[in-house]
């Protein structure tokens, strides 16, 4: 446990930063929401009626008058946006940062064999995603509590976890490529993820582009799909896990073999 | 059971750095100087036998243990000083020295807490704030403070002031007395001549000498200085002739019958004739292969 221990104490201050933001954007879009309902049977049709626009982010079949549909789709691209950067952002950096610093050479010279410095270094981002997503949870539903909404425990948890899947497989795709890396791991973390992202969006509006969905982890987190199905999509789930698996096996493989500069 | 041991280890980068069929011996207690000009491939061979890089050819052994095995157990038993010393930014000096002895699942505030009072280190300045010098000194306390088996230490003295490189040398050779094994790699002779038993002279990838340093300094050359005038003209094997005011210094493997003719000969004020030191014998092997360095 010294390395996970190690890697939390290194990565507190980010974890924090970027938890903070996301729970904070995400009450604020709650706190919104009352004043946004009494406005919204109006503005609800007009959302739904964009054509390709309410399609990509999934507003012709939600309600964006109920919090359901608001939440789905304001706090669930807060999330989704930053949960996967936040992913991506740690799990990038994971094993390339101690080359880019020059302290892989401290690290592996320690009594530690290689596939054990992967173990934990997982663990640490495993820890991370996991304490970020229930603080998020947690004040997402005390936010609800607060402005006097029925808690829809069911469908919000739902969401939630597919996001929490969605950061796993955006961070365990970007921990495969961390191993290749010496440098300029949160560049191409950060890219990746927006990539993912716009591919799912690409998915949603065009019919012939559907199986997109099963190339980006964002294919499992359509609000519209979780609230009215009120299940997750399971085979794009397993696919999602599947790649996840791959890559990682792929970061064992590459980091137990690779030259240190 | 050597505590280094290799065989025709080879390491290429695709390009012509790294090394090439090493050959290379250290008996356990001894005090092993590896020399060599930077770029020679000393920090390759290192790295190469704490498997921070594999090899391309040939085989090594460390404290009896294969280098392309498991390597926990053989790492546990060395201390490793890197050239450029660095740290995890943020942190202390006493929390990264916890965190080595943690990584080695071992307590040794003490033994830390001593090497730090003997070198002037504070544990409590942040590393990102310490000097180069200084930062070689958590460098050092890491290196030792788990009382090592072998201690591998790369250009362990750049950065430090005189003071210090006594204080580290000092020791370095009571933990040598005590047992433990040092590999020393340095492109300062004088350092290596001081305190290593054996040496072995690398360039360009390649071993070029292995031997005591004794052995290493004792050529039958001479080195030569003469204040006057001498015709040496018709002498072979001077080397390195270098023109004073008033005279002419250079090193001498000829014979020794037509010199003392020569100087005869000649109006000589005063002569010295002394063993060439490492320096000399350095440059020497450097020499040989064609290239001045």
């Amino acid at each position: 446990m010294t390395l996970v221990r190690h890697e939390l104490r290194q990565g507190r201050v980010g974890f924090w930063i970027w938890t903070g933001a996301i729970a904070a954007l995400i009450l604020i879009c709650i706190v919104l929401f009352p004043e946004m309902k009494t406005q919204m049977d109006s503005v609800s049709e007009m959302f739904a009626s964009m054509g390709a626009f309410s399609a990509a982010f999934g507003m012709d079949r939600l309600n964006f008058g109920t919090l359901l549909g608001f939440y789905s789709v304001e706090c669930g691209n807060i999330l989704g946006l930053g949960g996967a950067f936040f992913a991506a952002f740690i799990a990038a950096a994971a094993l390339a940062k101690e080359e880019k610093d020059h302290t892989a050479e401290f690290l592996l010279t320690h009594p530690v064999s290689r596939v054990w410095v992967v173990t934990q270094k997982l663990i640490a981002i495993a820890v991370q995603l996991i304490a970020m997503n229930a603080i998020v949870f947690l004040l997402s539903v005390a936010g609800v509590a607060f402005i006097g909404e029925e808690i829809p425990w069911k469908e919000l948890s739902l969401l939630h976890l597919a996001y929490f899947l969605m950061q796993v497989e955006v961070a365990g795709i970007c921990f495969g490529i961390s191993a290749f890396l010496r440098r300029g791991s949160a560049g191409i973390g950060l890219g990746l993820a927006t990539v993912l992202y716009f591919l799912d969006l690409i998915a949603n509006i065009s019919d012939k582009m559907k199986a997109l969905k099963y190339c980006t982890p964002f294919g499992f987190t359509d609000g519209a799909d979780i609230v009215t199905e009120g299940a997750l999509d399971a085979p794009l789930v397993a696919v999602g896990m599947a790649v996840t698996a791959v890559f990682i096996a792929l970061a064992y493989w590459q980091y137990s073999r690779k030259d240190i500069r | 059971m050597e505590a280094i041991r290799t065989e025709k280890l080879t390491k290429s980068y695709g390009k012509a750095r790294g090394i090439i069929d090493l050959d290379l011996t250290v008996e356990p207690g001894e005090f092993f100087g590896f020399i060599g000009p930077n770029g020679a491939g000393k920090s390759t061979t290192i790295r190469t036998l704490l498997g921070l890089i594999r090899p391309t050819g040939g085989r090594a052994w460390v404290l009896g243990q294969d280098i392309t095995g498991k390597r926990n157990d053989l790492l546990a038993r060395v201390g490793y000083l890197p050239s450029e010393a660095v740290f995890y930014s943020g942190m202390r000096v006493r929390e990264v020295l916890k965190l080595s002895a943690g990584l080695r699942k071992t307590d040794c505030k003490q033994a830390a807490d001593a090497l730090c009072q003997r070198l002037q280190l504070d544990p409590e300045r942040k590393v990102d704030e310490l000097s180069f010098g200084n930062r070689k000194k958590v460098g050092i306390v890491c290196a030792l403070q788990h009382d090592p088996e072998l201690l591998i230490l790369d250009e362990p003295t750049s950065g430090l002031d005189p003071l210090m490189q006594r204080e580290f040398f000092a020791i370095l050779r009571e933990r040598n007395r005590a047992g433990t094994t040092v590999f020393l790699s340095s492109h300062v002779l004088s350092e290596i001549q001081r305190n290593c038993h054996r040496a072995a002279i690398i360039r360009e990838g390649r071993m070029i000498a292995c031997d005591s340093v004794e052995a290493l300094s004792r050529t039958s050359a001479k080195r030569i200085v003469i204040h006057g005038a001498a015709d040496l003209s018709g002498l072979s094997g001077i080397r390195d002739r270098q023109d004073t005011e008033d005279g002419v210094s250079f090193l001498y493997s000829g014979d020794m019958a037509p010199l003392l003719t020569a100087l005869a000969a000649g109006h000589i004020t005063d002569l010295s004739v002394a063993e060439p030191d490492l320096e000399e014998i350095f440059l020497h092997y450097y020499t040989e292969g064609g290239e001045a360095v």
